[in-house]
């Protein structure tokens, strides 16, 4: 088999067993207390038959193994139990909110990749002028501000003052696509804002390194362009990097979304993970736990995968 | 003290603003934390500088005996994951074999899982309460802080000048101590800055989602949660303890890249 | 007579540095030097690290590395002054008129290309050839370097050749254009010595065929002596003294070039073994974690109290491996070391602190040997310290001595090493090991860091202190001149194993093994027509290249 081959095949192993162990780790996440979980989430003043049934529910009377390999074995088949609080199948209330998670985080990458590229090349082309230093005290900034600050601020001026976009991005399935767009624009702006900072950072980082190479120089001494230079030269070897870039972006994205929806009351799985958190509903936590460390664990899969892929050295192999 | 540049002069003197305000909160806060002094979302004026809050709170008061709390339980997290992060870090770094593969694939494995979600799933079994809270964010952050200090600690260790005190006979201790601490700290306490900025905003986002620091306990995030129905009309009452945490932020890491930078250029000190 | 090819005129070249902590400030690097160059003829610049060499090199390109500036003076390139050219012209002129090889063609080729694409790319780039024609010239110039199946090495990437063939495919690309100028920036330094010679005769002769001119920067009087018609001597940005190679190699006139021209010619009387030596290594086999094959095999050789053993020998030859196994690094796999008549423990942990103290190590780059938060006093005074228990004045009294001993003076205990040159540094870590008052110290690449005048300063202090201290020195080295310099007994390794053993006389006369031929053979004189005579003569071709 191809050197390269083999390695994806590892990685992509390794991503599996990563998943594998993760979920072990949510399960045991959730019984991290020496004492009695049914006692913590109902509270001092539960009655013994109420603590009695919750355990029951919660199959706390069997041992943790064995409940931890029902679970996995379930939720691999696409049963994720039901949720306590209102007894409906999880994975029936999680797919439409997890797909309205997915839309969201789809068109923040669509408004944020293209642009955190672009203004990282312009921060290289004007390499510690001004507006590479306006870029980068921009970059220092947002860094430090809570996603929901940029949300209110945005909320503040843009819905309430301005009347421009809904304060609130509700949606629902007799939309039409221009009506949820509409909707979710300003989710969309934050979310950008958030990730655009660090995605712009790494991009700038990535190209110089690329274009303080000697081979870079051995170009310029050619007599070739700069446009040519880049052409050629700098953007087979950024590629990569910057794909890596975009990914890790990607994962971190999906964090940013719970905050996000939160503040903006958008219906999908970050909103519906917080109410059940404070509902104590362990098994829908642990479900959502699970999507989330899988879609987190996966994107950084795919950004070591380019990077493999993306080695002349492993792909031409001496 | 000299040739501080201007930008980390602004975040020093912030910084060292917010933290004397949280430690004199009790001194400096017009109202109690809890008192109802006046009606629902007041604009600013001159009895309550910042305006009240969503049942009447002086707004102020509660910013003060907020950024206390916010500005505690984040420096005790960072504290905790600095302590616990560092020494397994080193201990990994000096050590070696079989004990530093345990410890970082085990930090592997914790940190694909998103922090937020890690925290979120903890926090649904157990009694929010600050301890909790500190501890919590303090053992997942200190994921960070361990490879960081693993890796600056590699970096020093395979110099010539641990091998040659190797060779002199000194002891690990010494070899940590005199040798590879002095020329880690630097870094370490620049990434202390950055730490201490994602608690921050850690322990905030917490608060805003209700599931941090618990009424009628105060705290930026928990504020912003209080006022934040006033928003849609057009009052900007949660707007301010964002804006605190923001600069307070922003502060702190004008200080930390201060540090940082006068870090790399002692380094690469060929200009 | 028509214009000179290339015509430098009061060049002035500037720089900006960011001292740390300090305001960013304008130096000048090079200051106003004047040179001709006429066409097919070689002109050598030489000088030490910071001698402005390279930047004059690329200067005639019209090029800044790094944030340089051309401040002044003329560059006349085929008759025009390129400092006054529009950027188009510059671009025109670069990769067609003039070319460029570097150091390291291992950095300078982009690893995502095929070789072939990036040798032709100026040539076809710039209109010169047809991408056919060009691609059956790079195929002539690939067979006239000597490289391997001329035909198909194009289309291989960078990764997947030698360092010294990508050396010549380097100089290749620049040579595919047809260019009037050639800029060779120290070519071979980067590639082991019995390479060096081939790359160094293929470019001499490759030069001679297409009669190109050139200039050919290098920090080696010797090598430059070999290809240069004219010689540029450097020192800190301005001219030392310029002239035919001949007059400059065999009539210097400055004190400065003389000095160059007389470097390396140290030597000293050997002396006779003694009754008991004070380092026995015997049979020593030794491998890597998670190697396969032993690095170093059955390797044997002894050392004399207040003598110097010599391991010579290429990278990969093992002979850091041996100092690592001696050091107690790198624990033995089978043999046996006697070190002042104990047997040592292979294990660093298992070893006395007495045999800790009489075996000292002095490391190649004395920037990272010295802990940089700490003083000279404190580098110098811990040994002291730790072996001896001193303290207080009688510390400070014996740090004073130890820096007296090493020429540098009382001045320098409160220093830090950043604020030392490398030749003090080395000199620091000098007194470090004689602090402990060793019986033998381990010297790996001392002076290899060095600049040659530097260099020697450091063999003929340790010269000295041998003979005062009556230490022996571990002397390991790639370098002959240095072995020529300070050993009495020499230890050529090849492959893991010790080629060739004894005194230094008897080592360095002939008869020969081929390897200890090659080797010899290869270390550039400071004498005309010598590459010639070697390359017609040596039995035994360079293998790695």
């Amino acid at each position: 088999m191809h050197p390269v081959l083999t390695l994806v095949a590892q990685r992509f192993a390794l991503g599996l067993l990563l998943l594998f162990a993760a979920s072990a780790l949510i399960f045991a996440g959730t019984m991290i207390l020496p004492g009695d979980v049914a006692q913590s989430i109902l509270g001092q003043s539960a009655t013994p038959e109420a603590l009695e049934n919750l355990r029951r529910e919660l199959g706390l009377n069997e041992p943790p193994l064995q409940r931890y390999f029902s679970w996995l074995f379930n939720a691999m088949q696409g049963d994720l139990g039901t949720a306590l609080t209102n007894g409906r199948d999880i994975a029936d209330s999680l797919s439409t909110r997890l797909g309205n998670t997915l839309f969201l985080a789809f068109w923040a990458a669509v408004v944020s990749v293209p642009l955190a590229i672009f203004l990282g090349l312009l921060a290289v082309r004007y390499k510690d002028r001004w507006p590479d230093k306006l870029i980068s005290a921009v970059t220092l900034a947002s860094i430090s501000i809570p996603e929901f600050l940029i949300g209110y601020v945005l909320m503040y001026f843009v819905s309430v003052r301005l009347g421009w976009f809904p304060s609130v991005a509700m949606v629902n399935s007799s939309m039409s696509l221009f009506e949820r767009l509409n909707a979710i624009a300003l989710p969309i702006a934050v979310l950008t804002l958030v990730v655009l900072a660090h995605m712009m950072r790494m991009t700038r980082a990535a190209i110089l390194n690329v274009m303080q190479s000697a081979y870079i120089e051995t170009a310029e001494l050619k007599g070739l362009s700069s446009f040519k230079v880049i052409y050629r030269h700098a953007l087979p070897n950024a590629i990569a990097p910057i794909v890596n870039v975009v990914m890790l972006n990607m994962a971190y994205l999906v964090v940013g979304v719970v905050v996000v929806e939160v503040v903006f009351v958008y219906p999908g799985m970050g909103q519906y993970l917080v109410d059940h958190v404070s509902k104590r509903d362990v098994p829908v936590v642990q479900a959502c736990g699970l999507i989330f460390a899988a879609v987190y664990i996966c994107l950084n899969m795919i950004a070591d995968i380019v990077s493999i892929l993306a080695n002349p050295r492993l792909r031409h192999p001496k | 003290m000299k040739n501080i540049p201007l930008s980390a002069l602004v975040g020093l003197f912030f910084t060292g603003a917010y933290f004397l305000m949280a430690i004199f909160a009790p001194l400096i806060a017009p109202y109690g934390v809890g008192e109802v002094v006046g009606d629902v979302w007041e604009p600013m004026s001159s009895t309550y500088l910042l305006g009240t809050d969503n049942i009447g709170r002086d707004l102020l008061s509660r910013m003060i005996y907020g950024g206390r709390t916010t500005i505690f339980i984040a420096t005790a997290g960072t504290v905790l994951s600095f302590v616990i992060g560092s020494i397994l870090g080193f201990f990994a770094a000096v050590v070696g074999g079989w004990m530093d593969q345990v410890l970082s694939r085990f930090v592997d494995l914790i940190m694909s899982i998103p922090t937020l979600i890690f925290a979120l799933v903890v926090l649904s079994v157990t009694p929010v309460t600050i301890p909790v809270l500190i501890v919590v964010m303090g053992l997942l952050d200190s994921t960070r802080v361990y490879r960081l200090a693993r890796a600056v600690a590699v970096d020093i260790s395979v110099m010539d000048y641990v091998e040659a005190a190797r060779l002199r006979g000194e002891k690990t201790a010494w070899i940590i101590f005199r040798e590879i601490l002095p020329n880690a700290l630097s870094p370490l306490v620049a990434e202390m800055g950055l730490r201490f900025i994602f608690m921050v905003l850690f322990v905030s986002t917490l608060s805003f989602l209700g599931l941090g620091v618990q009424p009628p306990e105060a705290d930026w995030g928990g504020i912003v949660k209080e006022n934040k129905e006033g928003i849609v009309y057009g009052i900007p009452a949660a707007l301010i303890p964002a804006f605190a945490i923001a600069t307070l932020a922003i502060s702190v890491n004008l200080v930390a890249d201060w540090v940082l930078n006068r870090t790399t250029s002692l380094k690469g000190g060929r200009g | 007579m028509s214009d000179p090819m290339l015509k430098v005129r009061d060049l002035k070249i500037g720089a900006t540095i960011y001292p740390p902590g300090e305001k960013p400030r304008d130096i000048e690097i090079v200051h106003g030097v004047s040179f001709d160059l006429e066409r097919g003829k070689v002109l050598g610049l030489i000088g030490e690290s910071g001698a402005g060499k390279s930047t004059i090199g690329l200067a005639s390109m019209a090029y800044g590395r790094g944030g340089v500036e051309l401040t002044g003076g003329e560059v006349w390139v085929n008759g025009r002054d390129i400092l006054k050219s529009r950027p188009g012209d510059i671009r025109a002129l670069r990769g067609a008129e003039v070319t460029y090889v570097s150091q390291s063609a291992a950095a300078s080729f982009n690893p995502a290309k095929k070789i072939m694409e990036q040798v032709i790319e100026a040539a076809v780039e710039q209109k010169k050839f047809s991408r056919r024609d060009a691609e059956e010239r790079a195929r002539v110039l690939f067979a006239k370097l000597g490289l391997p199946d001329p035909e198909n090495i194009g289309d291989r990437y960078p990764h997947q050749v030698s360092g010294g063939q990508l050396q010549r495919c380097m100089t290749a690309l620049a040579l595919c254009p047809q260019p009037d100028l050639v800029v060779f920036d120290e070519p071979t330094t980067a590639l082991d010595v019995t390479t060096q010679i081939d790359v160094l005769m293929a470019i001499k002769e490759a030069i001679k065929d297409t009669g190109v001119a050139a200039l050919y920067i290098t920090h080696d009087l010797a090598v430059v002596a070999q290809v240069s018609d004219d010689i540029m001597v450097l020192r800190m940005g301005e001219m030392v003294e310029y002239g035919p190679v001949d007059q400059i190699i065999n009539a210097p006139q400055e004190d400065y070039t003389k000095a160059l021209v007389s470097v390396r010619s140290i030597d000293h009387e050997e002396k006779a073994p003694t009754s008991e030596p004070v380092l026995k290594v015997e049979g020593i086999s030794a491998r890597y974690a998670g190697l396969a094959h032993d690095v170093l095999s059955n390797v044997s050789v002894e050392l004399h109290p207040g003598q110097t053993l010599a391991v010579v020998g290429e990278s990969g030859s093992g002979k850091s491996t041996l100092a690592r196994v001696i050091t107690g690094l790198l624990p033995q796999r089978s043999g046996q070391i006697t070190f002042a008549g104990r047997a040592l423990s292979p294990d660093l942990a298992g070893r006395s602190r007495e045999d800790l103290r009489e075996l000292q190590m002095i490391y190649q780059m004395a920037d990272t040997a010295m802990n940089p938060r700490q003083t000279v006093g404190t580098i110098i005074g811990r040994p002291l310290e730790f072996y001896f228990g001193m303290k207080g004045a009688e510390k400070q009294k014996r740090i004073i001595e130890l820096l007296d001993e090493i020429e540098l003076g009382e001045k320098f205990i409160d220093r830090y090493p950043a604020e030392l040159s490398g030749g003090q540094k080395q000199r620091v870590c000098i007194a470090r090991a004689l602090a402990a008052k060793p019986k033998l110290i381990i010297c790996d690449e001392v002076t290899s860091a060095l600049d040659p005048l530097v260099a020697d300063g450091i063999l003929k202090l340790l010269l000295n202190l041998q003979k005062v201290e009556d230490v022996a020195y571990l002397f390991i080295t790639h370098d002959l001149a240095t072995v020529r310099a300070i050993s009495d007994t020499i230890a050529v390794m090849y492959q893991g194993n010790v080629q060739r053993y004894g005194s230094k006389t008897d080592v360095l006369s002939p008869p020969f093994d081929d390897y200890t031929d090659l080797l010899l053979s290869s270390v550039p004189h400071m004498r005309l027509g010598w590459l010639e005579e070697v390359v017609v003569n040596r039995k035994m071709q360079s293998g790695g290249n």
